[in-house]
């Protein structure tokens, strides 16, 4: 089982029944940091015990590491207002109505730090209409810096579908697990994911399915479609003892070739000893080039997880299988790309596709929801 | 926040001149554009090897039961 990230699987639950936080004043928090605080405290952002502090988010934006050296791509960032009542040294109660999140927050240490830095080097761009710097640009103008403990967590949707990495590290373990790829997803699979998940799984003991859970736009599959789609694929075209599928609760951040470490860093944590990395990966737009996120791993000998690139693939009709540009010598006039919009146009429709392009059994699962899609 | 904290700070090391001759000549065209960069490369490589020998799982039989438990009920473990 490959080591955690910074050798440490964090765990920060409470583990006395205590009264003493009752009278605590609340500080109501949005979905996004209160899974920020859950994933802290669960360990999938190990070695993360709290929210960056000045020092660890400078090294962040220029090193792409923390301030122990310990490569880390992405800001962890907790934001506040000057308006809000709360200063270093306080201990705060976090919630969130939504998730029925309780934690505390010690406040070691409230900064500022020019949003616009953060944007150009984590983003490569500080242009608003990128997802990620919207995010970042309607922060709040103060961060602080300080460890949490989890008090309290409440039932959630598809918890049933979600493992902790300490939960995932036995169960590989019980599995007989050595070698463990990891896939990122956040749509239904075609049989192009489907292919780049079983050449990977050929040379490793087991694949984890990890599908991003969470915050979606209009015309994006809903949640329960994605994984009631895999469920089918898995069942009818895996091996129960080579796969598993389980959810991760966290908001993309677009943020391309470093949200391509940040993912592999957090499989790592799940017990992953691969990351498979497509082509773009958590790109948008034009921002980054197709393999930006590939190239960025030569970058980081001591990150502990061997990525596993993936070109673009598609099927070719001559060769009568879906290929990739290593593999394939024939014209591109006989190749048909797997088209997420063309897929998704057909199901919108009623129809299923194709089955060069999409398993029947995983179209027939998508078609039995009468709603898809978000709205 | 890391555990343990540590302030970003460079230092210089001293390594014989012929091993750094040497290293110059290994990097041209390879993308390193400096000696600091590759011999930083090869430490961090070095040592996250040592790291990943010293480290060791934390599951208390107890709470590896209950977690085997739960996996069962969720139909993940037969």
């Amino acid at each position: 089982m490959p080591k955690p990230h910074g050798n440490k699987l964090i765990n920060r639950y409470i583990t006395k029944e205590s009264t003493e936080f009752e009278e605590m004043p609340t500080y109501e928090i949005n979905t996004n940091l209160a899974e920020d605080v859950m994933n802290i405290a669960s360990g999938v952002f190990s070695p993360l015990t709290g929210f960056l502090n000045y020092n660890d988010l400078d090294s962040v934006v220029h090193h792409k590491r923390l301030s122990n050296d310990t490569p880390w791509t992405i800001p962890i960032l907790f934001d506040l207002s000057k308006k809000d009542d709360v200063k270093e040294g306080d201990t705060i109660m976090l919630t969130n109505e939504e998730t029925d999140l309780k934690a505390l927050l010690d406040v070691k240490e409230i900064y500022k730090y020019d949003k616009k830095t953060i944007a150009e080097e984590i983003y490569t761009t500080t242009d608003p209409a990128h997802p990620g710097v919207k995010m970042l640009f309607d922060m709040k103008d103060q961060f602080v810096g300080g460890n949490i403990i989890l008090i309290n967590k409440g039932k959630r949707k598809f918890d049933d579908y979600n493992l902790t990495p300490r939960e995932t590290r036995i169960l590989f373990n019980e599995k007989g697990w050595k070698e463990i790829v990891a896939f990122q997803t956040r749509n239904p699979p075609h049989l192009g994911h489907e292919y780049v998940q079983k050449t990977a799984l050929t040379f490793v003991d087991g694949i984890f399915i990890n599908p991003i859970i969470g915050k979606k736009k209009p015309g994006d599959f809903k949640d329960e479609v994605i994984l009631k789609s895999y469920e089918t694929l898995m069942e009818k075209y895996y091996l129960k003892k080579r796969s598993v599928m389980s959810i991760l609760r966290t908001s993309m951040k677009y943020a391309g070739p470093r949200e391509a470490i940040h993912h592999a860093i957090m499989r790592k944590n799940f017990g992953c000893t691969h990351f498979i990395v497509g082509r773009d990966h958590a790109g948008v737009g034009n921002y980054y080039g197709p393999y930006d996120a590939h190239d960025i791993f030569k970058e980081f000998p001591d990150l502990g997880i061997t990525p596993v690139f993936f070109r673009s693939f598609s099927r070719c009709m001559k060769c009568g299988s879906v290929v990739n540009d290593k593999i394939c010598p024939h014209d591109q006039k006989y190749h048909v790309n797997f088209s997420g919009k063309k897929i998704r146009a057909l199901l919108k429709e009623g129809e299923v596709p194709s089955e060069d392009m999409m398993r029947k059994e995983v179209a027939e699962t998508i078609l039995t929801f009468d709603h898809p899609f978000v709205e | 926040m890391a555990e343990e904290n540590e302030t970003k700070k460079y230092t210089t090391i001293s390594i014989p001149t012929p091993l750094a001759n040497k290293i110059k000549k290994r990097i041209e065209g390879t993308g390193f554009n400096s000696l600091s960069s590759y011999v930083t490369y090869v430490l961090r490589e070095v040592i996250s090897n040592v790291e990943e020998d010293e480290h060791e799982e934390a599951f208390s039989k107890d709470d590896e039961e209950k977690v085997k438990e739960r996996l069962r009920a969720l139909g993940y473990l037969d």
